[in-house]
């Protein structure tokens, strides 16, 4: 089996790797911003369930919450899973243990900004919806970048986790295809795969950051 | 016609009383400037007045106002003239154009025009300040105060500042300053009020409250006097 036609045999596991990736970021990015206003919500009953949901999503493994959201409606509601679930259930799962990282950098880059902004704002008349989205999120988006960027690094890797529901990414492609191979290749070429996907999201990234160098 | 009027306003943060009974007003084209030493209750006072804080009792009507604070506060992430213009169009829901104008014109007074496309960032001190008070100013404001201006600024930057506000005066613009420039606040003001532990303890012309028989007062003036 030559290199070329393993690459063919993963090509459909990539896309599905990068779609995972791409689904993860589209809800767990707002999502996050949601959860940090819960986290500093003057509720106290909000911020305790919030602050419990953080904690058992950043405390158990990502695997765990992958199969206990894939098998959960079935052990626990007795309900049948239909096959199409398998990739929702990814994509709930990255996106619920995501958004609880994002949340916790969202949180730190609001908490960091000066007091005097917010005063300002408000003399000039900014409603608070306003003062959030024009004043202080362009500022914070700024800061918290660089912690931004760290995730979605460990995202793109993490993605292989979804092997663990027998979902059909790229990982669990090679995978099978080096035991029915014997053959070590088709798990190079995953590893590869990860780390141009990284290559290329680090860049993009560090190109947001340069397009916010413009002040300080 | 009055801008701003105070009546038995009292604030305290926890058991210590920051202001105790403060009732003054301030007409049309007064410039008041507030004296006395730290912890007196004098950017308390003006906090209240501009809302920023919010007091336990007693009322408070004012007309439109703007704030410069000490320390500037300006939107590090906008250019300087959408610092100027960004509130009255968001917010005033004023004409773009006419504001643009505006913005320009005060620049201009401010000796900022060729820093219009500059951020923040780049600004000296004094420079920041100006750009400060024509963002205030650009609301339109009735009453203009000033949070200790010059604080955050060495005596050169200060010195511009002073000029402007002092040109500010000449304009008959309603200004409330809280400052520690003494002779400044003699020159510039047409009222001065003293202030210590939360009371107003004297309220006058510059003229009465320099030549005060108040002990007190002259002991604080003295010590300018003396550091001057």
């Amino acid at each position: 089996m030559d290199f070329i036609t393993i690459l063919q045999q993963l090509m459909g596991g990539m896309l599905t790797t990068i779609w995972i990736f791409i689904l993860t970021l589209v809800f767990s990015l707002p999502l996050g911003l949601l959860i940090a206003f819960g986290r500093m919500s003057k509720y106290v009953i909000l911020r305790t369930l919030v602050k419990v949901y953080i904690s058992i999503m950043r405390g158990t493994p990502l695997m765990l919450q992958l199969i206990v959201v894939y098998f959960g409606p079935y052990y626990i509601f007795g309900m049948t899973i239909s096959s199409n679930y398998r990739g929702i259930a990814v994509i709930i799962a990255f996106a619920l243990n995501y958004a609880a990282y994002f949340a916790e950098i969202y949180r730190s880059g609001i908490e960091s900004m000066p007091k005097g902004q917010y005063e300002a704002a408000k003399v000039l008349g900014y409603s608070k919806v306003q003062t959030f989205f024009v004043i202080l999120f362009p500022q914070v988006l700024k800061r918290i970048l660089p912690s931004i960027t760290n995730e979605v690094i460990t995202l793109v890797k993490d993605t292989s986790l979804a092997f663990s529901i027998a979902y059909a990414e790229m990982f669990t492609q090679a995978k099978a295809l080096a035991a029915t191979a014997h053959n070590v290749v088709p798990l190079l070429a995953a590893g590869l795969f990860y780390y141009i996907f990284n290559g290329v999201v680090a860049f993009l990234m560090e190109r947001a950051e340069k397009s916010m160098k413009y002040y300080e | 016609m009055n801008m701003l009027e105070m009546k038995h306003v009292k604030k305290a943060f926890g058991e210590t009383g920051v202001l105790k009974d403060i009732s003054f007003s301030v007409k049309e084209g007064d410039v008041v400037s507030i004296i006395g030493p730290s912890g007196s209750g004098k950017s308390t006072l003006l906090r209240c007045a501009t809302g920023l804080e919010t007091m336990d009792e007693g009322e408070i009507q004012c007309e439109e106002f703007g704030l410069v604070f000490q320390n500037f506060n300006l939107f590090p992430h906008f250019s300087v003239l959408k610092n100027i213009v960004d509130a009255p169009i968001r917010n005033q829901k004023r004409p773009k154009e006419e504001v643009y104008q505006e913005a320009r014109e005060l620049l201009e007074k401010m000796g900022l025009s060729d820093k219009e496309t500059a951020y923040p960032c780049e600004l000296s001190g004094g420079q920041k300040q100006r750009v400060s008070i024509a963002r205030a100013l650009a609301m339109n404001p009735k009453i203009l105060f000033f949070d200790e201006p010059t604080s955050a600024l060495d005596p050169e930057l200060t010195l511009e500042i002073l000029k402007v506000i002092r040109e500010l005066a000449e304009e008959k613009m309603t200004m409330v300053i809280v400052t520690h420039e003494m002779s400044f606040a003699r020159d510039v003001s047409n009222r001065i009020i003293f202030m210590e532990n939360g009371y107003i303890v004297e309220d006058g012309t510059p003229e009465e409250v320099f030549t005060s028989e108040n002990a007190r007062t002259r002991e604080f003036l003295g010590k300018y006097h003396h550091s001057s």
